[in-house]
């Protein structure tokens, strides 16, 4: 566990960065800091690897104070992913990843074995470790990056506005990746962001900080959506917060309507006997959703999979939260939201209302609680 | 004009001349090499250190190297003809045009490569080693070319004190009215200035290699 202790950090010019810090980062799991820039969230990260040192209070790891041992060897005990990567133009690809075993004292052979694997667990393909990082795209860059501050396998990763360097698609791809990777390596990890949107997709825990050093709130992020704390927590958790605390609410127990359906080969007159309030889907023959009829539209012949009316977005039953199975139903055509399952294909129809009553069940048994 | 066969029966001047010719100038770039990039690490640290360091090492090399030569016996203690006078005076005006290399090289490091190695373990001594010093190698070649292209001309001067190397060819072609001689020293040494400034370039692409691979990135 990571603990701030009443934790200040003041610039010799006197600006307060971080203001007395109480906070504990739980082991294993993602902690997002994020906050308006001059928030301190990027220093009280720093403080934790002594890369800025606090000028008052402590910071413990596991119980023992960062301020007792040796910096570099607590550094090379602490996985570091820089804003636009940070790595050395100078070394292969390979050898930037080696960089902590080798200051470890691995060896060059076991070092490079090691760096090996994990350009693999990054999704580095082998033929890139004897690039340099200027050959490289800015995703792949910050894939190195990951690949070079889990190298020595420490148990905790610090990680500083990683993604913000990166094109949305590129940023939302590293995201996707850095939660397979945590939920197959468990590490403590302290991010931090200035989007509230990043830091609500990947922190277990988040912590909002405001100008001058302060703790604005410390809460999980569905938790922060549904009840900021404070109307500068409000204001920065920004708009439609109620749709996307959704996201942190699980749709299990929500039904499943029934759903017309039709093959792609039918006929006019099998469409209109399907149709349910003017309305029928159309799927292949694997079951997976093609589009949208309706009954009025020109139907003389079988069905054109060309003319289809394209359909809104799919609600998994298996994985989907309750925003997904509201967009689902806001997004179709004809009302009814498409549910399907793993494999994609259609199980069954999703209504608003009952999403909206599903989310009243959830607040009333959280009231219980 | 010039007389062809003057350079088979000089032959065996010109090679040792050649030779020293080299050494006085070359040496001169090493010392100063090692000298400089302590002086401009300080210098890229600190600011009040740059503050002197870099108009003190203009100055020293705004000094005509003739004085030089004939100032540096008096200081040091060497006799008037001694080769050291030369390369210690070639050394300063290296440590001159390097500091402020070394010094500009250095501060060409991107801040955020220099704060990964310090996040990832390195301790400031490995740190300059493995990754500052390499990071600054273009620059700090380009430093290097015109010191040692300005010390191969420079030796020569020290031929009107008596040990220039290939500008004794010079001095004495004057004296004697040799055209032939003075073509031949200053040929020469335009090529050598030539050949070795080539190689520094080639030595810094071999040294190098990651620079202008880029292309595909961003």
């Amino acid at each position: 566990m990571i603990e701030f202790r009443g934790v200040t950090k003041r610039f010799p010019d006197g600006t307060v960065a971080v203001d007395a810090l109480d906070l504990a980062v739980e082991d294993g799991k993602i902690t997002v800091f994020v906050g308006p820039s001059g928030c301190g969230k990027t220093t009280s990260l720093r403080m934790i690897n002594r890369m800025v040192e606090p000028t008052g209070g402590t910071i413990l790891i596991d119980g023992s104070d960062i301020m007792a041992g040796d910096a570099a060897q607590l550094r090379r005990g602490i996985g570091y992913v820089i804003q636009q990567s940070g790595l050395f133009p100078h070394r292969s690809i390979l050898d930037n990843v080696a960089t902590v075993p080798l200051l470890l004292g691995w060896g060059k052979r076991k070092a490079r074995e090691r760096a090996t694997e994990l350009m693999e667990l990054v999704g580095l393909s082998p033929e890139m470790a004897q690039r340099y990082p200027a050959q490289l795209s800015g995703g792949q860059q910050q894939r190195v990056g990951v690949a070079r501050a889990l190298a020595a396998d420490p148990p905790i990763l610090l990680m500083d506005e990683p993604f913000s360097a990166v094109d949305p698609v590129v940023r939302e791809n590293l995201q996707d990746e850095l939660l397979r990777l945590q939920s197959e390596l468990g590490k403590t990890i302290v991010f931090v962001t200035h989007d509230i949107d990043e830091a609500v997709k990947l922190g277990d825990k988040v912590a909002v900080f405001r100008t001058g050093g302060l703790l604005a709130q410390y809460d999980e992020p569905g938790h922060l959506l549904a009840r900021p704390a404070d109307d500068f927590v409000d204001g920065f958790v920004g708009r439609d917060r109620g749709y996307r605390g959704l996201g942190f609410l699980s749709a299990n127990g929500l039904p499943v309507g029934e759903l017309s359906t039709v093959g792609s080969g039918a006929t006019g007159d099998q469409v209109r006997e399907a149709a349910r309030d003017g309305w029928t889907l159309v799927v292949s023959d694997a079951g997976h959703p093609l589009g949208w009829v309706q009954v009025g539209q020109a139907l003389s012949g079988p069905v054109d999979t060309d003319a289809l009316i394209a359909g809104g977005s799919l609600y998994d039953t298996e994985a989907d939260s309750l925003r997904g199975a509201l967009d689902a139903a806001l997004s179709s055509p004809s009302g009814l939201g498409v549910a399907v399952d793993a494999s994609g294909a259609v199980v069954g129809s999703v209504r608003a209302a009952d999403v909206l009553a599903a989310l009243a069940t959830a607040r009333r048994d959280e009231a219980a609680a | 004009m010039i007389d062809w066969s003057w350079f088979p029966t000089n032959a065996e001047r010109l090679v040792p001349a050649l030779g020293a010719h080299l050494l006085l100038a070359l040496l001169p770039v090493v010392i100063g090499l090692i000298v400089a990039i302590p002086l401009g690490w300080v210098a890229n640290r600190s600011r009040p250190a740059r503050a002197v360091l870099v108009p003190v090492a203009g100055l020293l090399y705004t000094i005509p190297s003739l004085v030089l030569f004939i100032l540096l016996p008096g200081i040091l203690g060497t006799q008037i003809l001694d080769p050291v006078n030369v390369v210690v005076a070639l050394s300063v005006y290296t440590v001159a045009l390097l500091v402020r290399s070394v010094a500009d090289a250095l501060a060409a490091v991107p801040g955020m490569v220099v704060a990964a190695a310090t996040a990832m373990g390195y301790r400031p001594a490995r740190r300059f080693a493995q990754v500052e010093l390499p990071l600054s190698l273009p620059v700090l070649i380009a430093g290097l070319r015109v010191a040692t292209v300005t010390n191969i001309s420079l030796v020569s001067v020290g031929a009107l004190i008596g040990i220039g190397g290939l500008g004794y060819f010079i001095t004495d072609g004057f004296g004697r009215g040799n055209t032939t001689s003075i073509f031949a020293g200053v040929i020469l040494i335009v090529v050598l200035a030539l050949v070795f400034d080539a190689l520094l370039v080639l030595i810094g692409r071999l040294v190098t290699p990651w620079v202008g691979v880029g292309g595909k990135a961003r």
